[in-house]
């Protein structure tokens, strides 16, 4: 096992593995968030978000995702260089768009991006939920006190036309993101064959729209509501 | 009525591996339509000599697409603008009158240029050296269905047989990963009784020698499937990667 870390296929493991680690918490974040738009009393996603921020489960799962972001993060820099040292002189005139799809060619710069919008998306309103909980109000549902995620988020959307279109276009980059690394994914853990790789890469393109659009439908139904 | 071409080329020329190359530009009339691409350099050769100037180099051997040797990254693509086919068999039918070629040679670290459009592709080489091959004697042709083989697997080991190791898949790929050539020489023997004994070590090996060589790592954009010449599958790499996964999670 000593240098599996390091060499290229084990990278790609590690690439792959945390990659649909992420994909797994991006389904629950999904699920979760859509309970925004179909509540405008912000009870549903109050209880929602009561119920993530309080379940033991996700606070054991809570720093074992943030290795996996730190983990996908470092490891796409070390592939990137490496791949990037096995070819010193570029080509002079190149048509990589006949072979191959830009979004495949481009995950660092996707990742990169996506990546900078996690980091305002985290002081929106992780940070705020979690290390500034004075400056939220409390809300009542069903009897029980719990901070008011709903007014935090909605009021985000409400006050700002910027943050909701920030909102839209980091969804759409993630999808970019995603409908390569769906498909790939698998490819890297050898979970696929010349049927499979098709389903995968039909799946991973449907996977991909419905992060894309169910994130973004969020800021938009705020944007066009209210 | 024969058809010909005026063209202008771009071609990459570097008298050595350790020189600095250029791109030095040749005006070419008359090339007839039917003519090959490497008949093309022919006769540029031949003008050049007459010019007595220094011919440029360039790999090529049977010129019937089987041996592999020939390369060049015409117009940004490895083996020219045609698909399924090697340099060789491309026709200067699928260029346009006026046209400006640019002529490179395969570009990565594991390949250098020994001469102007030659790359030393001996990284290959060393890569089969490193375990692609069965390490007995399994005698000659064994009687009919002494050994049975499933058809699917009989096709899908010819079809990855059918690499020609030209590189073409390193040229293509954005990273020079060399793991569709590797892929295919261990999928040629994996899936046959005689190579499957042998399969996890040798896919271990093989990658090894692969990193090794400075060639860079798959990230699936598929370029390499798309441009080889024998229309290799990407599920090769699929298979490969499973393997070599299998053999290092064993250890």
């Amino acid at each position: 096992m000593s240098n599996f870390l390091t060499a290229s296929i084990g990278r790609k493991f590690i690439m792959s593995i945390s990659g649909l680690f992420l994909m797994m918490f991006i389904c629950v974040h999904l699920g979760i968030n859509l309970l925004l738009i179909f509540d405008d009393s912000g009870e549903l996603f109050n209880l929602g978000a009561n119920f993530m921020a309080t379940n033991p489960l996700i606070k054991i799962m809570e720093p074992v995702l943030g290795l996996g972001f730190v983990v996908h993060i470092i490891w796409s820099f070390l592939i990137s260089f490496q791949n990037y040292k096995a070819r010193p002189v570029s080509y002079d005139k190149s048509n990589a768009g006949y072979s191959s799809a830009w979004a495949s060619r481009n995950m660092l710069v996707l990742g990169g991006l996506v990546l900078v919008f996690l980091v305002i998306h985290i002081m929106n309103f992780y940070y705020v939920i979690k290390f500034d909980t004075h400056s939220m109000g409390t809300a009542e549902v069903g009897g029980a006190e719990m901070h008011d995620t709903y007014s935090l988020v909605a009021g985000l959307f409400k006050a700002s036309v910027i943050y909701c279109l920030l909102y839209i276009v980091g969804g759409i980059l993630l999808g970019f993101h995603l409908g390569h690394g769906f498909w790939s994914s698998f490819q890297t853990l050898g979970l696929s064959n010349k049927s499979w790789l098709k389903r995968l890469q039909c799946v991973g393109k449907v996977y991909a729209i419905v992060v894309a659009v169910g994130f973004s439908i969020i800021p938009l139904y705020f944007l066009i509501k209210f | 009525m024969e058809n010909t071409l005026n063209l202008t080329l771009k071609v990459w020329r570097q008298n050595g591996p350790k020189e600095k190359g250029r791109f030095e530009t040749y005006k070419l009339e008359n090339i007839s339509t039917d003519s090959s691409f490497l008949e093309m350099m022919d006769i540029l050769n031949e003008q050049l000599v007459g010019e007595n100037k220094e011919p440029v180099a360039f790999d090529h051997d049977c010129r019937e697409g089987i041996c592999g040797m020939c390369s060049l990254y015409i117009n940004g693509r490895p083996h020219g603008p045609d698909d399924d086919v090697t340099t060789c068999q491309l026709h200067m039918r699928k260029f346009k009158d006026g046209e400006t070629v640019t002529v490179e040679p395969w570009r990565a670290a594991a390949f250098p240029i020994i001469k102007d459009l030659i790359v030393d592709r001996g990284a290959f080489d060393k890569i089969i050296a490193a375990g692609g091959y069965v390490s007995v004697s399994t005698g000659g042709v064994p009687d009919a269905n002494a050994i049975p083989i499933s058809k699917v697997d009989a096709d899908e080991a010819m079809d990855s047989a059918s690499c020609i190791g030209c590189g073409a898949c390193v040229a293509a790929c954005k990273n020079s990963s060399a793991m569709l050539f590797v892929s295919a020489k261990v999928s040629q023997l994996a899936l046959l009784p005689q190579g499957r004994v042998e399969a996890k070590r040798r896919a271990k090996a093989m990658v090894s020698k692969m990193d090794e060589l400075g060639f860079g790592g798959c990230t699936n954009t598929g370029a390499c499937e798309v441009e080889c010449p024998k229309s290799i599958s990407i599920t090769n790499i699929a298979r490969l990667n499973r393997q070599y996964l299998a053999s290092r999670l064993s250890e």
